[in-house]
């Protein structure tokens, strides 16, 4: 069975997702990675900024806070 | 044989505090990814044998992606050996650089530090197997505490190159970090804590706007009621009751003539702490009893808001703002710190990652952000007026702030990439490290603020002598009444503001002006250029090309800026 895919920008407050794909370039792909964001990890967004602020995000217990753009090519499968 | 070790980590995974346990030095360490922006040196004995033991910034992997990131590799290739610092309640992520470090065939031993989290998170590390799985010692600390630090000590060396560990792809290492982590690590399920709750509330914008708000109010609230306390309770009475009578007879012992004049102020003129302009008076007062209480007062303040872990929190919820300025929220750690003293904000651009937010962040810096030594004195000068003449003042300076953010935005060519900060978890301050950290940046301030205070002194009283200063005040006259309302000896104080600030704002309290003149007078000092320990730190950081372009900016909106709250405050 094949779930869609979302951008992580499109997934709701409080849901959870497994992250499919980062799309960019290798140095975005490592840079995201280093700091815990990989494919196969489960994410939740815990907030997000109004007028297209960043996202702060769960992952493993730890959170961080991406811009709009990066978040939107991070690309997440509902759980 | 190993002479220099390097410590190296994640950022925010108290490298910092570990180098101050083994050293004794101490450095700086806060709640908050990018505390450290530069190396600092010491020495340790291990055997009898001195061994130099370096802090670097953080990284999270050899592939650098800020100036501060950069220090830490140059750092790497220095040194014969690491202690490589990790978060134990973020092993994970933290085995990416240890493994790289491994591929380096130099001397490893790594650090569980943060011991003491995992705990009460329910991670349980077996580090023993950890120990076998990498084949370099694997000790947990709490560096906090101390607990652990003895055993790195003895253990350090053991420390080893782990030949096994062959450099291999991004992939081949997340493999081997997969199966690593199988290993010796178990999470129980955990629920929300009453942390986790306080978490989500700062960081959610609905409640965290708000609080946020609510948190800055009472942080200058605290600022200032220390600061005033301190001055009224404690520093006056020590200068007026103390001081001043000691001062009177020693001025009558020396007598009128040149020592008097450069030591206490003119002869026979009633002494008076902030105008006289002697060594003795005013050179002291400044320092001691005007800025000094404001000093401690603002970095007890900042060291709350450091180590509980609310600033990454605070760039969040401002990274908007600061992204259309062309920065990302990060940017309010430089402005906060700059709050301070402009030097340590202008070293902690660092940690931006373009070199058009390095521009734009250190340039709003020298412009906006008067630091407490400059603000300690408009705190004295103008609060007698009443708060609205100050509240002026950072209005100005705010809408500044914003506008000039807004151009450089669209005119500075170059990237401006998108916020990626860790939230590190909340920590409750401890006390003792705050008073630590406090006492760290007054020794700090007085050691850097009195040669300057003190030569400024010296310099304009031999200005004064050889008669420059009037000549001065007299040749710009014309544009300082023309263009911006000021008597012309307020030049003489801006010149002084390229030494020290405080004593500029000091200088312009003898020329008897109204408030509104005050606030224009005190708000191009602080825009038209930076003192001179923030200048030269600025052109190492931007460069001299820049940088000229930088001070280009500075002046012309100091102009600009005169010019328009002239023409507001005093009319035509
Ligand atoms: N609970 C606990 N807190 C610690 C421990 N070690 C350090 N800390 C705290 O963790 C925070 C970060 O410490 P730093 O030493 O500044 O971290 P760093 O690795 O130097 O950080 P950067 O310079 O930003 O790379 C500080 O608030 C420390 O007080 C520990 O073992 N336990
Ligand atoms: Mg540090």
């Amino acid at each position: 069975m094949n779930k869609k895919t979302i951008p992580l920008t499109h997934l709701s407050l409080r849901g959870e997702a497994k992250i499919i794909e980062l799309v960019g370039g290798r140095g975005f792909q490592r840079r995201l990675r280093v700091m815990g964001v990989r494919e196969g990890q489960k994410i939740k967004v815990v907030s997000k900024q109004p007028f297209h602020g960043p996202l702060t995000v769960a992952i493993n217990g730890c959170q961080m806070t991406l811009g709009r753009g990066m978040a939107q090519r991070i690309i997440v499968e509902e759980l | 044989m190993i002479k220099k070790i390097v410590l190296m980590g994640n950022p925010n995974v108290g490298k910092s505090v570990v180098f101050s346990r083994l050293t004794g030095a101490n450095v700086i360490a806060s709640n908050y990814p990018g505390t450290t922006v530069d190396f600092s040196k010491g020495k340790m004995r291990i055997k009898g044998k001195p061994i130099e033991i370096i802090d670097a910034p953080g990284t999270y992997s050899l592939q650098p992606t800020n100036k501060a990131e950069e220090v830490a590799f140059k750092m790497l290739k220095e040194a014969d050996m690491v202690i490589n610092v990790v978060d134990a309640t973020n092993l994970e992520r933290n085995l990416y650089l240890t493994l790289e470090l491994l591929e380096k065939n130099i001397p490893v031993i790594v650090v569980l530090n943060l011991w003491d989290e995992t705990r009460h998170l329910g991670i349980h590390i077996d580090e023993k197997k950890l120990e076998k799985l990498l084949g370099v010692p694997v000790v947990p600390t709490i560096a906090l505490t101390g607990e652990g630090i003895n055993t790195l000590v003895t253990r350090i060396k053991e420390a080893r190159t782990n030949e096994e560990i062959k450099p291999t792809s991004e992939e081949g290492r997340w493999i081997e970090i997969g199966s690593i982590i199988n290993k010796v690590e178990q999470v129980e399920h955990r629920h929300h804590n009453i942390r986790d709750i306080i978490s989500d509330l700062t960081i959610k914008p609905i409640t965290g706007i708000p609080i946020s708000f609510g948190i800055i109010f009472c942080a200058f609230w605290l600022v200032r009621l220390i600061g005033e306390n301190l001055i009224t309770y404690i520093f006056d009475p020590i200068f007026n009751e103390l001081y001043h009578p000691l001062i009177i007879r020693l001025s009558e012992w020396i007598g009128p003539g040149f020592i008097h004049k450069l030591l206490i102020g003119e002869f026979g003129v009633e002494i008076n702490f902030i105008e006289s302009l002697g060594l003795l008076t005013t050179g002291l007062y400044i320092p001691f009893a005007a800025v000094l209480p404001y000093i401690i007062s603002f970095y007890f303040t900042l060291s709350f808001l450091e180590d509980s872990g609310y600033l990454p929190r605070l760039a969040t919820l401002v990274d908007n703002v600061f992204h259309r300025l062309g920065m990302h929220g990060h940017g309010i750690i430089p402005m906060f710190l700059g709050l301070g003293c402009n030097v340590p904000g202008a070293l902690s651009t660092r940690t931006l990652e373009s070199r058009k937010q390095r521009f734009i962040s250190a340039t709003l810096l020298a412009i906006c952000v008067p630091c407490m030594a400059q603000l300690a004195m408009v705190f004295g000068v103008l609060g007698r007026y009443g708060l609205y003449y100050i509240g002026l003042v950072f209005l100005t300076l705010a809408i500044l702030y914003i506008v000039i953010g807004l151009i450089l935005n669209k005119f500075v060519k170059g990237e401006s990439p998108e916020i990626f900060l860790e939230i590190p978890s909340y920590r409750r301050p401890s006390l003792k490290a705050t008073f630590k950290k406090t006492w760290m940046r007054i020794r700090w301030f007085l050691r850097e603020a009195i040669p300057y205070l003190f030569l400024g002194v010296l310099v304009i009283n031999f200005l004064y002598f050889i008669g420059v200063l009037q000549w001065f005040g007299n040749a710009v006259q014309p544009v300082m009444v023309g263009l911006f309302g000021l008597p012309g000896d307020a030049s003489i104080a801006l010149i002084t503001g390229f030494l020290r600030k405080d004593i500029a704002v000091g200088m312009l309290v003898s020329l008897n002006m109204a408030p509104l003149q005050l606030v224009i007078a005190v708000t191009m000092l602080t825009v038209y250029f930076p003192c001179v320990a923030t200048f030269a730190v600025l052109i190492k950081e931007l460069g001299i090309r820049d940088m000229l372009k930088s001070a280009a900016i500075m002046m012309g909106v100091a102009v600009i800026v005169g010019f328009l709250l002239r023409i507001i405050l005093l009319g035509i």
